[in-house]
This record gives structure tokens, sequence and C-alpha cells, in this order.
């Protein structure tokens, strides 16, 4: 993953940010072991420019996420990974090893993948979609493949309905079918692209504790998506895609820490001059006004206590003060309003928007 | 190339069009039609009628064949030597026909049919390469066409013997030309036209498209096989092995080239790849 710590950014209490450099982690000297390095790739399609200098790699054992608005290019970054795209200029190496050229075989063999449709044959039977998959991933046609498609669809407890034509499956069932075969040969690293789409939040909530689970057994996950609250509950590395380049990479608590570099608190009161007052207290370093609520910027969260107290003896009448955690949301808006795109975004969906759950403060950066 | 995974291709093709009884029951219509059907109503008509002068007139009409398949022609009686002749020579383009006619339907879909069901994508991304893919592909197209006319051959075999057998001292089909068609002639041109088919199928965008212009492809090669195919069994021995050697010869090369057609952008369906 890109590394922030290569990342320059003057935050300001506004959220005014210089430009972010994302430096191609293929260039650094790291002892982190990367999987996947794609560094300053580039695919078009005709006039169209679906990657255009794509930095990003991915750390081996983590669940990165690739996200960015429909169009961002990062189905077409999976492709590149499994070799069934090549890039026209830039490289791609995936354990090592050249996807689109003669170790394509290798490293497929080690990808398992989810694509955005489920790409499952209707007209056979959910256990033959599984042998299929299992005789082309080497897995063969003996007991041993047998018990491990059992496993795989026993996993996204799907085991029952193996025998029924995929046809008649709902679109849930057909979902869990997909992932089951995506594992079913055990992959080094798992590409999953919008692998909840389509889910009951049940399924999905399962879907995504079973991606932690791969990963707590040494698998790498790469998984694309649009659904900021996804992201946010499982990332531990975020790479946020638009027009098929890197904006931004990093943990989400190293992203935060890059737009909100100091402690934040937000203070609601209807008096203005109460926001004056505030300013000039102890360890605020400064203050935006919007509209009734002000955001302080603060040395250190500690100042809380001191700074209420300071409020109510010079008579501000305070509604609110809550300390600020920046969310993935807050984080991707950021980052788009930086880079001049606010707009467009229809299809990046805040958390609320899906489940009605609150959004989750990003951690704070090791 | 790793056959075992090619197989696995062609199997699971098979299975597919197992399962779609809207593609095997045309298929198995049309088998039963020009194999069974419409020889048997013929060879018996003209067997059974008796002496007439339809018959007679036909007999006569044998004269013009060549030399060659005017000596192979069995019988005493015209009823005889006509059917005799009508089973050899005039079901013979059948045979080509039927196997190219379903062939050309299965390879038509087969590219662009994952592509548009979206199972080009899983095919993309597995370590099957695409050479093992075009083979299987290959081979799950050409299967259906060649099954139907060996099952049809060997019906059609049955009713030529009992029906016109005992006219002309026993159970004479198939022929010793017969045999090098149905086995020597036929597959190169199967192979040819499917090379052609697959290749189209790996380009246009939909199905309905693969289906319109595979047919103005395989019409004027269903025309060559009809044509050579009698050719064959009308003239010599040597004739057909020569035709037969030729035709292998164009359908390796065609083969070979058509497997570059195939590639995983296409599997995918993005733009630049179709």
């Amino acid at each position: 993953m890109g590394r922030l710590d290569h990342v320059s950014a003057d935050a300001g209490i506004s959220g005014s940010v210089t430009p972010l450099r994302v430096v191609s982690p293929t260039r650094q000297i790291d002892e982190r072991e990367f999987v996947v390095e794609i560094a300053d790739a580039t695919r078009t399609f005709g006039p169209v420019k679906a990657i255009d200098g794509l930095d990003v790699s991915i750390e081996k054992g983590r669940i990165s996420v690739l996200l960015g608005p429909n169009g961002a290019g990062k189905t077409t970054a999976i492709r590149m990974i499994t070799g069934a795209l090549s890039p026209d200029t830039g490289t791609a190496r995936v354990f090592g090893l050249d996807p689109a050229g003669d170790d394509g075989h290798e490293v497929r063999r080690r990808c398992g993948v989810v694509s955005a449709k489920p790409s499952l044959y209707d007209r056979l039977s959910g256990w033959d979609n599984l042998r299929y998959a299992a005789e082309l991933y080497e897995l063969g046609r003996g007991a041993g493949a047998d018990n491990r498609i059992r496993e795989a669809a026993a996993m996204f407890g799907i085991e029952g309905s193996l025998d029924h034509q995929v046809g008649g499956y709902s679109t849930g069932m057909k979902t869990r079918l997909a992932l089951a075969r995506s594992v079913l040969h055990d992959p080094d690293l798992l590409l999953l692209d919008e692998p909840t789409s389509g889910l009951d939040p049940e399924s999905a909530f399962a879907v995504l504790e079973l991606i932690r689970k791969l990963t707590r057994d040494g698998q790498t996950v790469l998984m694309c998506t649009h659904l900021l609250l996804e992201a946010e509950g499982l990332a531990d590395e975020i790479v946020i895609m638009q027009k098929g380049t890197t904006l931004l990479a990093g943990t989400p608590g190293e992203l935060a820490s890059q737009y909100w570099p100091t402690p934040q608190v937000k203070v609601t009161s209807p008096s203005a001059e109460g926001f004056d007052l505030l300013a000039t207290l102890d360890g605020v370093h400064a203050v935006s006004i919007d509209g009734e609520t002000a955001t302080a910027d603060l040395d250190t969260l500690d100042r809380i206590p001191d700074l209420v107290a300071s409020l109510v003896a010079g008579g501000v009448p305070v509604q609110a003060i809550v300390p600020f955690s920046p969310t993935l949301e807050d984080l991707y808006f950021a980052v788009r309003r930086d880079r001049g795109d606010d707009h467009g975004s229809d299809d990046i969906r805040p958390p609320e928007a899906l489940s009605g759950r609150p959004a989750r403060a990003l951690p704070e950066a090791a | 190339m790793n056959w075992s995974r090619a197989l696995t291709v062609a199997r699971t093709d098979l299975k597919q069009l197992a399962q779609a009884r809207d593609f095997w029951l045309p298929m198995v219509i049309l088998g039963t039609l020009f194999f069974v059907v419409f020889p048997g109503i013929l060879l018996v008509t003209i067997t059974q009628i008796g002496q007439v002068d339809a018959i007679a007139n036909v007999s006569q009409t044998l004269e013009v064949l060549p030399a060659n398949a005017q000596e192979q022609i069995r019988g005493d009686t015209p009823q005889g030597r006509t059917g005799y002749a009508l089973a050899v020579f005039l079901f013979a383009p059948v045979a080509v026909v039927i196997p190219l006619t379903i062939s050309t339907a299965v390879g038509a879909a087969t590219i662009v049919g994952e592509r548009e069901k979206g199972t080009g994508e899983f095919l993309a991304h597995s370590p099957a390469g695409v050479q093992e893919i075009y083979i299987g592909k290959l081979i799950a197209s050409l299967l259906p066409g060649y099954v139907t006319t060996a099952v049809g051959f060997g019906v059609y075999s049955l009713i030529v013997n009992l029906t016109v057998g005992p006219e002309v001292g026993g159970w004479f089909f198939p022929t010793a030309q017969w045999w090098v068609m149905i086995l020597w002639v036929l597959p190169p041109f199967l192979a040819i036209c499917l090379s052609l088919v697959l290749r189209l199928s790996a380009r246009v965008t939909s199905t309905a498209a693969a289906q319109q212009a595979s047919g103005l492809i395989s019409l004027p090669l269903i025309m060559i096989a009809y044509s050579q195919s009698t050719g064959a069994l009308l003239g010599s021995g040597a004739i057909a092995i020569w035709l037969g050697g030729v035709a292998w010869v164009v359908a390796v090369f065609s083969l070979s080239r058509g497997v570059r057609s195939l590639t995983r952008s296409r599997l995918l369906g993005v733009a630049s790849g179709v």
C-alpha cells in the first residue's frame, strides 16, 4: 500500500490541505512484504483511459480496500492483478511474478476472485459450478476435491443447496456460491469486487466476518467497494481511487492523521461571542466556525474539561462539546474536496444511508 | 497445453447443453427427420410399390452417374438398383449438412455466450490457458454435431439394410466410401467450419450477431462440403482420401489461426478486446 509517511500534507483545521503525493511503494525501501505491486500502470479502452498512472501495493496478510466511485478503475485494477488484462504501460507484479506474461498461470492459480457479477453457470447445479472450478484450479476430481467443495460450501452456508440449479438461486445465494468458489483452492490472494453486492445486511455481515477470518489465517484480501461502511469496519489499508489513479493510500489511521493532524472538538453554541472566547483559550490552536458549530483544533483532547469550564465561566451557552473522530466518509469527501472534485460522488454511499448504523471513527495512526 | 483442463471445459459446456432442452430437442428432431423419416419413407416406398413406370424412369436416370459409381450399384431389379443408388449417393450430403448445422449453432454461442452471461470473467481469471479454453470449446461444439451424425448414421444404416438389403442380396451399408467420408472427410470440414465460427464468436458482441454471421460463413462451407462429399462418394476411393487429406491440412491451419482469436480481454468483453 502506498505509505502515508511519504505523503506531504499540511492540514489546516478548516480542512484546507496541501495536495497529497502518493509515492510508489516499489520505489521505497520497505521491509514489508507486498503481494501486489502495480507501478505507474496505464490501460486504455479505445478513447477511455480506465487506468492512468496507477500505483498500488498490497501488503501480505492484510485486508486492503480499493475505494472509489464507479469508473474509478477498481475492477480494471483487479483484472490487471490476475493478468486477465495487461497494462499498456507500467508494471504489475503479483507474488513477484508477471501476471500478464509467462507467469500468469501461476499467479491465477494462487488467486481467488469474486467479480462484481457472480459469474456462475445458471444451467448447472451449485455442485457442478464448484466442481468446474475445482478442476480448473487443479484440485482434481477425487474424494479430496469433493471434501473441499463441501467445506467451502459449508463455510458460506449453502451446502444444502448444492444439488439445485444455480438459475433458481436467490441473489444472495449466488454471491455465497461465488465466494465459496473463490476460496475453494485456498488462494493466497483473494480479490473481491463488491462482494456484498445484493446481499441482505445479515449475509453481508457474515461475508465481512469471513473476510476477516481469512486474513487471520494468513491470506491477503483485496476488496473493491463503494460502500464506505464496509471499508470502514474492515480495511487494514485503504486506497482511494479516482479516474484510474490513486488519490491516497494508507492505513485508516494514517490517512486520518494526514487530514486531521491534531485533535479536534466540535462546540455547539448559539453565541458567536462564545467562539471568540474559545479561540483565546489555552491549548486551542485555531477555530473554524460553521453556523452554530465551531471546530477547535487542540493540542490534546485532555483540554476538554478545562475548555468546558472556561466557556461556562465566561457565560457562553454551550449546547454540546463533542470530540471529533473522523470517519471514512469524512476522509473520503475531504480527499475528494481536496482534489477539487467533491461533485459527482453520488455513487459513494455514506454509512448511514446503508443500514442506519452510525459511522465508525477511524482508528488513530500507530 | 493441459488436455485435462481442455476436456474439463468441454465437459462442462456439454453438461450445460444437456440441461438445455430447448437446444437438444430441435437437434434430435433434425437428425430424426433427415436420417430416419425422409430416407425411411423414400426407400420403403421405392422398394415396396413394385414395378411401376416411375421407378423405371428413376432407374434409367442412374445412367447419368459416373461409370465408377454405376459399377458400385448392386441389384437386379429397378427397385433394388434405385434403392441402392438413393441410399448410397442421395443422402450422402445429409451426413454433412446435419453436423455442420448443429455444430455451427453451438459454436456460434459458445464464447460470446460466456461473455454475455458474465461467466467469461470467471474463465479469464482462472488458471485455464486461452488455448485450453479454445480447444475445450471446439470439442464441445464439435461433439454434438458429430455424435448426432454418428447415431443418425447408425440408424440410417439399419433402415437402408432392412429396406434395400433384401433387394440387393443382403446387407451392404455402409459402403467403403461412406466409412471414408464419415471418418476422414467429414471431421476436417467440421473443424474448418468451427474454427471460423469460434473466431467469430470471440469477436462479436452478442449471441444473436454470432448466429447471424456464422450462418453467412457456414452456408458456403456447407455447400462446398456437400459437393465434395458427393464427389467423394461418386468418385473413386482415392479421390476421397486425397480430398480428406487436403481438408485436414486446411483444418489444422485454420484451427491454429483460430486459437489466436481468443484472448482474456475478449472473454471479459472489454471494449478494445472485442
